[in-house]
């Protein structure tokens, strides 16, 4: 399951800090996180709620800037970006699932996950066949054309997905990506999920669920805007499946 | 486990000896729970010794086979309806070791659960990345291996509830009762973000 292996770091968060707030209203989301993820790997972020798990989140997908440190994704500093770049980079290199799906209402299955490959100028032609076969990976080609408030929950969080896996993003981000599914859809969410970065994509999986946290190769525990701890799973579980091998 | 039913159950198909079934079992639980040869001879025996299977003649390279008989098949069908009920699992020594630290002066409460959890959690992904690389077709062993999961999810959600109480045991109490220092600990790290880092 574990597909680390280069370890090209994809995203780093070096010191990252983020203050909400000013005086004595100051609310400290993060204080000082490092966190590094390379390519191939899947990492799992936990922790109660208000520990800092969603605000890491965004940092690491550009969708909010650090107040200290700094985030690299591929080796490029984003605060030093501009907003059109910083745009550019978000919508090739990182794909991100949020827990309340953020899918445009006026746009079909098709056309959501299309969008962002279209926003890179391909023709549309050409956006919608990348994302019939995204649909049909998370089990949705035959809503493609469907309308969000014609789907359930569960199905939009399915869209919000293959948005996410559409293209070569080498750095999926999501929150809770399984929120609205039943367990055997979630589980092949997971899976996919999992299969990305075992092709190489690096992934943050922010869950509360320990079941969900295990497919990760890494999981951080997160409390009070820090990391605080990590787990990483031993090699034993690699010879459950061989006949006597754990008996050796 | 029931050794004795399992062996039954995979005789329940066929003829089989010792290493056939022995290998058999592992392969269609997942071999998550290996058997020694020595313990498939050694029930194989009793088995015999009270009609539940019979030699079934030898092969060319002197395997033993063994046949289910039909005192068998209904001690196997009555083995499948009868539930699995508590008395037959073994005590829970983690509940226990956590009941005895609660009450023993000086005992770090929130240590113990912290690496507990921790260890739970090494063992659901160790129990993931089985799974995952299961095929469709493997049933058997996913189910076996899923019951493993929801058993490590099922421990690690009772770790973090008995953190909430020694918690709230702390908070009440002042910290002042026997093995709640550990629990002073935890209060501590949660308010600060844990210094001590290497126990969440």
């Amino acid at each position: 399951m574990s597909g680390v292996g280069s370890g090209r770091a994809v995203l780093e968060l070096r010191g990252v800090t983020r203050v909400h707030g000013k005086g004595a209203a100051q609310v400290h989301a993060l204080r000082g996180v490092d966190l590094v993820v390379v390519a191939g790997e899947l990492v799992a972020v936990m922790g109660p709620s208000g520990s800092g798990k969603s605000t890491l989140l965004s940092l690491a997908g550009g969708l909010d800037a650090p107040t200290g440190g700094e985030v690299v994704i591929e080796g490029t500093t984003l605060a030093s970006q501009s907003k059109a770049q910083l745009a550019a980079i978000r919508r090739r290199s990182v794909g991100y699932v949020f827990q309340d799906y953020n899918l445009i209402p006026a746009l079909t299955a098709a056309e959501n996950v299309a969008l962002p490959r279209e926003l890179d100028g391909r023709s549309a032609r050409k956006a919608r066949v990348e994302a019939l076969a995204a649909l049909e990976e998370v089990g949705l080609r035959a809503e493609a054309d469907r309308f969000p408030d014609e789907m359930s929950g569960g199905q939009q969080q399915r869209v919000a997905i293959a948005r996410a896996l559409i293209g070569e993003r080498r750095l999926i981000l999501t929150d809770e990506p399984t929120g609205a599914l039943d367990t055997e859809t979630g589980e092949a969410v997971l899976r996919l999920l999992r299969k990305r970065c075992d092709e190489g994509a690096a992934g943050v999986l922010v869950t509360h669920e320990a079941r969900h946290a295990a497919w990760a190769d890494r999981i951080v525990f997160i409390r009070d805007g820090l990391i605080v701890d990590e787990s990483a799973p031993s090699q034993r579980a690699e010879d459950l499946l061989v006949p006597g091998g754990a008996d050796a | 486990m029931s050794v004795k039913h399992s062996l039954l159950a995979v005789l329940a198909d066929g003829d089989r000896y010792g290493y056939q079934l022995r290998a058999e079992f592992e392969e269609r639980t997942g071999a998550t729970w290996p058997l020694n040869i020595g313990q498939v001879y050694t029930t194989l025996s009793r088995l015999e010794r009270d009609g539940f299977v019979e030699p079934a003649g030898q092969d060319a390279q002197n395997h033993v086979f063994y046949r289910i008989t039909d005192a068998g098949r209904e001690e196997l069908r009555s083995w499948f309806a009868r539930p699995v009920t508590r008395a037959e699992r073994p005590r829970d020594e983690l509940a226990v070791k956590l009941a005895l630290a609660v009450t023993v002066r000086g005992i770090d409460v929130a240590g113990i659960v912290h690496a507990q959890r921790k260890h739970a959690l090494a063992a659901l992904q160790d129990y993931t990345r089985v799974k995952a690389r299961l095929g469709a077709e493997e049933l058997a062993a996913a189910l076996v291996v899923e019951s493993m999961i929801f058993q490590c999810e099922a421990e690690i959600r009772w770790l973090d509830h008995v953190e909430g109480r020694v918690l709230r045991q702390a908070r009440s109490q002042g910290g002042e009762s026997a093995g709640n220092q550990g629990a002073g600990r935890a209060q501590a790290a949660a308010t600060v973000g844990n210094s001590e880092g290497n126990q969440i």
